[in-house]
């Protein structure tokens, strides 16, 4: 680089790039806050659905699920599973209730997990949550 | 080695290198899940081998970063380190956390490790890359506070460079905004835009930092460039990388919920994120073009090189395919997102650590200025071995991905996932034997350390 462009001009764009953008972020962040009750779906965020979560993370469903496109890409996509499954939470809980234990011969299978009827039911709930939010239209088509 | 408590180092470097080979057998391992279903199942899960491979990744690139600052710090401050002490007990902390943890995912059932170390008092756990117990987060941020005290402290009773300015407000951003990973709303659309102010402002912000600096290090000590011209361009680099990084954020926020003007702020600003890898891979280039001194290091000077190229083929190019909202759409959630992420994790921050510790190993093992000419060419052979397996594996997967892009998202009929994933099979058989080659090159490389010989001499140039 020419003489002309001097290291303390290289450095004021670092510092003055660097926190306009972070400026800029936090503005962003505060204008996605206020756009977020037309879209998050949050009025079907009940207690159960709640307990959904929870038990989705306790569980580590996102090690092998991708959820919304992100986690990771062994299993199905779940964002629209509620829909995938004709809109029925018992169809979910009974994929989830048939899993063998030992897993199939030679293919992935999903653990088999022991949830309770209550447990089930909240999962279910929590996928029926997701799949009401507002994603841009995502994922393309049915199977996610 | 100019300082004496430089050394501490070494134990941060041999844990790092210990921890890599174990993320790359569990790699393996998930490979072969991904096309023999039931491998090793229910005893190691997917799920788990996943933790542990992401985890194991993660962990031992912090070693790796808190090894490079221990080791540059004191040399470009001109004194001794503040703590040497501190960096030791710290060291085993971190070792003895990180491996409880791993000891937990694969001992005992998810929910069971949830249980016993009290999610439910604070729940952070069950995250993508943050599986931690909330216990082993807290942990880390107790490490990372102590070591920046001991890092800042040795910067201020010293030198102060460019090169310790940036890779300390990398270090202290890295620490800052790992604290967003305590905080996980019910609302799921509000815990993955935060979960993005760790994950994203790490990998694609504040680690460029700590990247660039390493890189700038380096390069002064085996090109011998004037320092000014040096800082100059680690000036640029690192505000190129926060420029377009932080908007670029928005390239996740796609389809998470978030408004849809973020498709068009991700895009534009995550499609000029190539830009400050593609000014390091020009950077590295040239100064080693200019450069003043012959070192006998070549090794460094490779994994220097490599690193710049690598990087910005697996952040800038693979990242921009799939970066445009109207693409991203199609791709979001598919093998190209995984083909991208290890290319871009190899490149920018595997081989960057592999740099330094290529580097300061030596020294630190009492050598003037490097290995012999054999264990040099060992090393070089590993080099070339694990990047060309890296090209590969990315290759293999990006074919993967195109096509299950194609069969069940762009077809007029579209296929559900697993039948999908079936006749994608044999995509994932050939990354699974790049894997193998990858894992061959490693062990070359842990190898390379126990070849002795005489020390190549330091060649001026004429």
């Amino acid at each position: 680089m020419s003489e002309v462009f001097t290291k303390s001009m290289a450095r004021n764009i670092f510092y003055g790039g660097s926190v306009f953008f972070f400026l800029l972020l936090i503005a962003l962040t505060y204008q996605t806050h206020e756009a977020w009750p037309e879209r998050d779906n949050h009025e079907n965020l009940t207690d159960q659905v709640r307990h959904g979560k929870e038990l989705w993370e306790n569980n580590n469903c996102v090690g092998c699920h991708s959820l919304l496109g992100e986690g990771a890409y062994f299993a199905p996509e779940l964002g629209n599973v509620y829909q995938r499954y004709g809109n029925s939470t018992d169809a979910i809980k009974a994929f989830i209730m048939s899993r063998p234990k030992d897993g199939i011969e030679g293919r992935r299978s999903m653990p088999q997990f022991n949830f309770n009827d209550e447990e089930l039911e909240a999962i279910a709930q929590f996928l029926k949550y997701v799949s009401g939010i507002n994603t841009n239209d995502w994922p393309p088509n049915i199977q996610g | 080695m100019k300082y004496e408590s430089q050394s501490v180092a070494k134990l941060y470097f041999i844990a790092a290198i210990g921890l890599f080979v174990g993320q790359i057998v569990f790699g393996l391992i998930m490979g072969l899940q991904y096309v023999i279903g039931d491998f090793m199942f229910p005893e190691i899960p997917f799920n788990v081998a996943r933790m542990v491979h992401t985890n194991l990744l993660i962990v031992w690139l912090l070693f790796g970063f808190m090894g490079a600052a221990y080791y540059l710090v004191p040399e470009e401050a001109e004194t001794e380190l503040h703590s040497p002490m501190l960096a030791k007990l710290m060291f085993w902390v971190f070792l003895v956390a990180g491996a409880l943890t791993i000891l937990g995912y694969l001992l005992v059932p998810y929910a069971t490790l949830a249980e016993m170390t009290g999610n439910h008092l604070l729940p952070t756990m069950g995250r993508e890359f943050l599986e931690q117990p909330t216990i082993t987060k807290i942990g880390i941020v107790i490490v990372a506070l102590t070591f920046l005290y001991n890092i800042a402290f040795t910067v201020l009773k010293g030198r102060k460079t460019v090169i310790t300015l940036i890779l300390l407000l990398g270090l202290a951003g890295l620490a800052i905004f790992f604290l967003f990973s305590f905080y996980n709303p019910d609302n799921l659309v509000k815990d993955k835009y935060y979960w993005w102010f760790v994950v994203h402002l790490w990998v694609e912000g504040v680690w460029e930092l700590i990247m660039a600096s390493i890189l700038a290090f380096v390069l002064i000590k085996t090109t011998g460039v004037d320092r000014e011209i040096i800082e100059k361009w680690l000036y640029i680099i690192v505000a190129m990388a926060l420029i377009t990084g932080l908007i670029g954020t928005g390239h996740h926020f796609f389809w998470i919920g978030a408004p849809e003007y973020w498709l068009w702020w991700g895009s534009i600003f995550s499609a000029l994120e190539p830009i400050p890898f593609f000014m390091m891979t020009v950077f590295a280039f040239n100064m080693v073009n200019k450069r003043r001194i012959n070192h006998p290091n070549q090794p460094a000077v490779l994994w220097a090189l490599g690193t710049a190229v690598m990087a910005f083929l697996g952040a800038g190019v693979w990242g921009f395919m799939h970066t445009l909202a109207p693409v991203n759409y199609y791709t979001h959630g598919t093998q190209i997102t995984a083909a991208h992420g290890h290319m871009a994790f190899y490149g920018a921050y595997v081989m960057i650590v592999l740099a330094i510790i290529s580097y300061a190993m030596p020294m630190m093992r009492g050598r003037k200025a490097c290995n012999s000419a054999a264990s040099q060419i060992v090393e070089m052979w590993s080099f070339w071995l694990m990047t060309i397996a890296m090209v590969f594996i990315t290759l293999f997967l990006t074919g993967a991905g195109i096509l299950q892009v194609w069969l069940q998202r762009f077809s007029d009929e579209p296929m559900s996932f697993m039948v999908v994933q079936d006749k994608i099979e044999l995509f994932y058989w050939m990354r699974e034997g790049a894997g193998v080659v990858f894992l061959i090159g490693l062990l070359l490389y842990v190898y390379s350390f126990f070849v002795g010989g005489e020390e190549r001499t330091v060649e001026k140039k004429v």
